[in-house]
């Protein structure tokens, strides 16, 4: 029937007239008598063609045949008209059909396409996380990574330092598949790179943010927590780089563990706020990330940082694995069974395990759990349960086992609240208050007994930094709070010399008269701050230390 | 805490001079200081009123700066006031002994009233 049966492929805009004309056209349309101003007519007259036969499939115009001169040159009859109509509404259909299988070809090749880019991304962050959980003695280590299905950036890390120590990383990569997959491979070895030449998370933070900044794709940050345990003293220094703050959990409840730190990779030249926290045997550290505490459950509840905390209060501490498990079942019994798992979840856990020989004690009894001390100092303690409970009970938010099992000889036992340090330059005494003062928010004080302790830290921090330091900013002044059910106390640390105390007591009228310098007031004004003032010398340093009692305090 | 220098401006009343101290009183506020207190004395007042009720931190450098203000102030025979300041401040210009030789007004209305009437 037609000609010249090959006709140069016809681009049609989305918007051109003669789609509408088309759909709305009973059957065969005469393209040379048709008066449209459209520029596909136009070239569609160019191109020679007579006659074009919509194919329309449920009101969609799917395809159409166009018809070129008839061989002998006559017009087309209007029996070649109908027969063309018959055979557009049988090819219709099958057109339809045939297009439908194609995109449906291109849809699974992309799914696969996809499924495979996934399975790198699983296969990338199964590779580096690592194989086998550390072994250290007198710890227990546990790690759960659960990765949702389109696999979240989430990766942890333990690096087993030379020293003896044992840092551990907890990161999330913002975005999903491979190119989070592979901000977390290099991530994970800047990190090992720097946490091997350095030993201060602070500064492998630091440094692992201005190694990545130039290289992360926009858009793209790690949150990611540094921390570094020294397994002998049960000291844990951590930097945070915007991470969720891991939460330790000890027989006085359960502490949110909070250093400052932009995420890595936004800005180059960021600082890591470094802070530290003692871990007692039967001590436990969570860390974790978000894909935990944001999982939904069908309500589009959120699983949330209380719900964590207060479970986590709850639980009664045997092994980390145990709490790994406890957590992951109220998981699931909160989320249902239908859950579809939005983010990767990632848990770590370490725990200070008691004395060997009491080890075994753990499955049996739960009560135990509160390790009483080893000797005959045992009925003492016991029998002097009120100074521990009453500060400390406030303190803290559980229904566990109380500290009223801890041996209360007057102040021997002191949790450190928080340790830090800074450098030795003029008007950095501020940071130190600041410091201090957000480390007493979580201790019921009264505001003056604050009061007094800031201005006292101030002080001694500028006399460190003047005296001792002799302002050298890389030499740093070292500061830590600590707790007990009694008193606060609080040393200033500096490199200095051992100095004797001043002894010549301020006196106002000499110096009013001008016969004593107006100055020399620090020591004066620390005395009087606080209720008692130690020197201490020895190895780390020249220690001031500052106690305040918390009874007298009101 | 990003250790801002003082800032002190003169104010005359017919009862008295106020410096009003906005910031942190340290080392950094030697000069601002000195130099207001000077511009304050030029008019000859009988008394000047130090108002810290902009101030937010005073270390023993600046208990020394006040100590300093305060003997020239009496050197020239004047009297110094202070107001608007802090609890835990009262508490500290009480054990240095300044609240002896300064009188200490819980606000500017007090001190100022003070003053006229001790000038009537």
């Amino acid at each position: 029937m037609s000609a010249k049966s090959v006709i140069e492929p016809l681009d049609i805009a989305p918007n051109d007239p003669l789609l509408a004309y088309l759909v709305s056209s009973p059957g065969a349309v005469d393209i040379q008598q048709l008066e449209l101003d459209s520029p596909a007519v136009r070239s569609m007259k160019a191109a020679g063609i007579k006659l074009a036969v919509p194919l329309v499939s449920q009101g969609e115009l799917i395809g159409m045949l166009n018809l070129g001169q008839r061989m002998s040159e006559q017009e087309y009859s209007s029996d070649d008209r109908a027969l063309l109509n018959n055979l557009a509404a049988q090819a219709t259909p099958a057109l339809r059909v045939a297009q439908l299988v194609r995109q449906q070809q291109a849809e699974a090749k992309e799914r696969q396409r996809i499924e495979q880019e996934l399975q790198v991304a699983r296969l990338i962050q199964h590779t580096l996380l690592p194989k086998n959980l550390p072994q250290v003695e007198g710890w227990h280590v546990a790690a759960h990574y659960q990765p949702a299905r389109a696999v979240g950036g989430d990766f942890y890390d333990f690096i087993e330092m030379e020293d003896g120590r044992l840092g551990l990383v907890v990161g999330d990569v913002t975005d999903k598949g491979v190119p989070a997959a592979l901000v977390m491979a290099t991530t994970r070895s800047v990190l090992r790179a720097a946490a091997e030449s350095m030993a201060r998370p602070g500064e492998v933070l630091r440094q692992a943010n201005n190694k990545l900044c130039p290289d992360i794709p926009e858009n793209m940050f790690v949150t990611c927590l540094f921390a570094l345990l020294d397994p002998v003293e049960g000291r844990l220094v951590y930097a945070n780089a915007g991470h969720d703050a891991p939460y330790q959990r000890s027989e006085a409840g359960v502490v949110e563990l909070r250093a400052r730190g932009m995420p890595l990779g936004l800005m180059p030249d960021m600082e890591y706020e470094e802070l530290e926290t003692q871990l007692a045997p039967g001590d436990a550290i969570l860390f974790y990330s978000d894909g935990l505490v944001e999982a939904h459950n069908s309500n589009r509840e959120m699983f949330s940082f209380p719900r964590l905390r207060e479970l986590l209060a709850r639980h009664v501490m045997s092994t980390p694995d145990e709490l790994v498990d406890f957590l992951l079942d109220n998981l699931a019994r909160f989320t249902g069974r239908e859950w579809d798992q939005e983010d990767d979840i990632t848990l770590v856990t370490l725990q200070r395990v008691h004395n060997v020989a009491r080890h075994t004690a753990f499955a049996t009894s739960m009560l135990e759990e509160v390790e009483p001390p080893p000797s005959d100092e045992t009925q003492a303690a016991y029998g002097e349960e009120t100074p521990g409970t009453d500060a400390s009970g406030k303190a803290s938010s559980t229904d566990a086992p109380m500290s009223a099992v801890r041996p209360a000889d007057d102040g021997a036992i002191w949790d450190r609240i928080t340790k830090f340090e800074i450098a030795s330059r003029p008007g950095n005494e501020r940071v130190a208050i600041e410091r201090v003062r957000e480390a007493l928010r979580s201790v019921d004080l009264p505001a003056r007994t604050c009061e007094r302790l800031e201005t006292a830290v101030g002080e001694a921090t500028m006399n460190a930094m003047e005296h001792g330091n002799k302002y050298q900013s890389d030499v740093t002044v070292v500061i830590c709070v600590e707790l007990s059910p009694r008193a606060i106390r609080i040393g200033v640390t500096d490199q200095g010399e051992p100095i004797p105390l001043e002894t010549e007591e301020p006196d106002l009228e000499l110096k009013l008269a001008g016969m004593q310098s107006p100055r020399g007031w620090g020591m004066f004004l620390i005395k009087n701050m606080v209720d008692d003032m130690q020197v201490v010398d020895d190895a780390v340093g020249h220690t001031l230390q500052l106690t305040v009692h918390r009874e007298r305090s009101h | 805490m990003a250790n801002e220098p003082l800032e002190v401006t003169v104010r005359r009343l017919p009862a008295l001079t106020v410096l009003d101290l906005e910031g942190e009183i340290n080392g950094l506020a030697e000069s601002r200081l000195n130099h207001a207190y000077a511009d304050a004395e030029g008019a000859g007042p009988r008394t000047v009123l130090l108002n810290f009720s902009g101030v937010d931190y005073i270390n023993s450098t600046g208990i020394a700066l006040i100590v300093s203000l305060l003997g020239r102030a009496r050197a020239s025979g004047r009297e110094l006031r202070a107001c608007g300041l802090s609890e835990h401040y009262v508490e500290i210009f009480n054990i240095t002994r300044l609240a002896d030789f300064m009188s200490v007004f819980p606000n500017e209305e007090a001190a100022v009233s003070e003053a006229a009437l001790g000038a009537g």
